[in-house]
């Protein structure tokens, strides 16, 4: 029991960091990406096409060369793309996104075939610590864990204490005042894109290590995503965490009653939330 | 001062014109299975399919303002109760068609409960885990053959070409079973209520709109036609898994559809099939490389040509063939001839 406990806290922390970047872009300006998950496996994919080009060792300097790549890239799809699709009717921006997955699943399919794919760390995957007799841990998984930890924090703080989390919350919680007091709203909503994708670009990066990540990926870990957003509850990036471990730990219950139903599990334990607390459990923005 | 008087004007030349046609053009394709190949019956059941699934998104997104991309629930939901009817209550799968539908129509009254928790954006990615339960749970079921599917072998008595002729016959009966199920409903007070709803919630409530029964009400009928899509599919299809059942791709070739054709018209999904179908024969050898091409297609149609085609053509030359609004004429062109005492 307490194994799977622990399992479930560690698979928490890999859902965290996938669904960080969506509470991010939810919160600051309710855009909805349908194509985050096919974003995630897009940056495993540009870790491992970046290993295999330069012949690098190490994976991990590749991974960090990618994060300011997602950063730039994040930037210009909102400021150039997403930008023009928000407002009051959510089918623009949700059509585009969700063209925008199709697309990546289907150039990935292209580029580097269905065959699941994995980042070589050099054995890194497979060490473990053991505490007691019974029970092993993952390093991979405890440092995907530390990650999210920071992660969450980091952004935490950013939002509380920085003129640019100011400014975030400046403009969700209204758009016009804000311009009226100088911000640009699509500067700052083209920033909090570019912060998000660096965050998936992270995300990614683990996601290939800790396991294998192929071309259709994406839609499940959308959904995981998108899960832990709403039963943590729209703006707290902790809620976002203790949502993203929620959801861990009930698919590791799941699985361990019977592997069969283990992701419909968490989806069940999501719709509860949803009708007992549809705000989530620690909301802090509104609409 | 008194009203003046007013005619609603409710069709136009084009949509009196387009009903006859579309009247001569059904008699004609009725008797198909007289004259015509069995290949092109199986290729009308497969895009009647998509269409009829098309118009009920188009509903649902572009009357109702509900954007899913969980329609695929009811799709499947649809097909595994027409095959379960068929297989072991012993059904004529014929039968079962509209069984199945009413099912899916059912079925989305408890769904809604869940699923009107959220909206927006949000709304959409929540009906997507909806169908992934469905796909999920139906995955599970060992008596439907679990993960690996079924065949649908009730209708192994039935000899091939009078299966074949009237699946088709049914295709063509639920194409205009869902074209006139739509327009009659979006012609009708509720139809008009509905379009004050997408405008403006909050207007239309105050104006007396029950809006949170009209939604339900909207949820429903797209669920049964999306249901019916469904049985329809698998009957031509006589197989059935939980993955091809409850694929969001179904939903995707809907938004396709629909976009391209002009969303929130009926026209729409007419227009945008036969896009589909044309591109779908010819190009769907390219695999990977005409999805891909359908993505970019709907995102730079969703950037910069929002109204889709019909609705352009709708803008220059006012095309209208299925009308859906009131125009307000006024009959006497003199101001002054008003009558007094009306009230």
């Amino acid at each position: 029991m307490l194994e799977t406990l622990v399992q479930g806290v560690l698979l928490g922390g890999l859902y965290t960091l996938f669904a960080l970047g969506q509470s991010l872009m939810f919160g600051v300006m309710r855009l909805t990406n349908t194509a985050q998950g096919d974003f995630i496996i897009l940056g495993a994919f540009a870790v491992i096409a970046g290993v295999s080009l330069t012949g690098a060792s190490a994976p991990w300097l590749v991974a960090l060369a990618v994060l300011p790549v997602a950063f730039g890239f994040g930037y210009v799809l909102q400021r150039y793309v997403l930008n023009g699709t928000l407002g009051k009717d959510p089918l623009p921006s949700l059509v585009v996104t969700f063209g925008l997955s199709i697309v990546i699943q289907n150039l990935l399919l292209e580029l580097f075939s269905a065959d699941p794919r994995a980042i070589e760390t050099g054995g890194l995957s497979t060490q473990g610590i053991a505490l007691g007799d019974a029970m092993s841990l993952g390093v991979l998984p405890l440092v995907v864990l530390a990650v999210a930890l920071v992660a969450t924090g980091a952004l935490q703080w950013l939002f509380a204490h920085t003129a640019l989390g100011r400014s975030f919350r400046a403009v969700s919680d209204d758009r016009e005042i804000a311009e009226l007091m100088g911000l640009s709203a699509k500067k700052v909503y083209a920033l909090a894109t570019a912060i998000a994708f660096v965050l998936i670009a992270i995300a990614g990066a683990l996601q290939g290590m800790r396991t294998t990540v192929s071309p259709s990926d994406g839609p499940l870990l959308l959904l995981f995503a998108f899960e832990a957003v709403i039963i943590g509850g729209m703006g707290s990036f902790w809620g976002t965490l203790a949502g993203a471990m929620i959801l861990g730990i009930t698919q590791q219950i799941g699985f361990r009653l019977d592997p069969g139903w283990g992701i419909w599990f968490g989806h069940i334990v999501f719709l509860v939330v949803l009708v007992l607390r549809p705000q989530g459990l620690f909301p802090k923005t509104r609409g | 001062m008194p009203p003046p008087i007013v005619a609603v004007e409710r069709a136009t030349a084009a949509s009196r014109a387009a009903l006859v046609v579309a009247v001569a053009i059904v008699l004609i394709a009725a008797s198909l299975p007289f004259w015509g190949e069995s290949s092109w019956m199986r290729e009308f059941v497969e895009i009647a399919c998509y269409f009829i699934f098309a118009m009920m998104w188009n509903l649902l997104a572009g009357y109702g303002g509900m954007v899913s991309i969980g329609q695929q629930a009811f799709f499947g939901f649809g097909g595994y109760v027409m095959l379960m009817l068929g297989n072991f209550a012993g059904l004529n799968p014929f039968v079962a068609i509209p069984l199945g539908a009413l099912a899916a129509g059912l079925v989305a009254v408890p769904v809604s409960f869940v699923a009107f928790r959220l909206s927006g954006g949000y709304f959409a990615i929540g009906t997507w885990v909806i169908a992934e339960v469905f796909r999920l749970s139906f995955a599970n079921v060992s008596a439907v053959g679990g993960g690996s599917g079924t065949t649908l072998t009730a209708l192994r008595g039935i000899d091939k070409a009078t299966r074949e002729s009237t699946t088709y016959w049914m295709a063509l009966a639920c194409v205009v079973a869902a074209v006139a199920l739509v327009y009659l409903f979006l012609r009708s007070k509720r139809g008009l209520a509905l379009l004050a709803i997408r405008d403006n919630e909050v207007a239309a409530e105050s104006q007396g709109i029950p809006v949170a029964r009209m939604k339900l009400a909207v949820y429903v009928v797209a669920a049964f036609g999306a249901g019916l899509a469904g049985a329809l599919y698998f009957v031509g299809n006589l197989r059935i898994s939980p993955d091809a059942a409850f694929s969001v791709n179904w939903t995707a070739f809907a938004i396709f559809m629909v976009v391209i054709g002009g969303i929130g018209r009926i026209e729409g999904p007419l227009v945008g099939a036969l896009i589909f179908w044309a591109l779908n024969k010819f190009l769907s050898d390219y695999g990977t490389w005409y999805l891909l091409g359908l993505g970019l297609l709907a995102i730079l149609v969703t950037l910069f040509f929002k109204q889709g085609l019909w609705g352009f053509a709708q803008q220059r030359w006012g095309w209208s063939l299925f009308p859906t609004q009131r125009k307000l004429l006024r009959t006497s062109p003199d101001a002054n001839t008003f009558l007094r005492d009306r009230p």
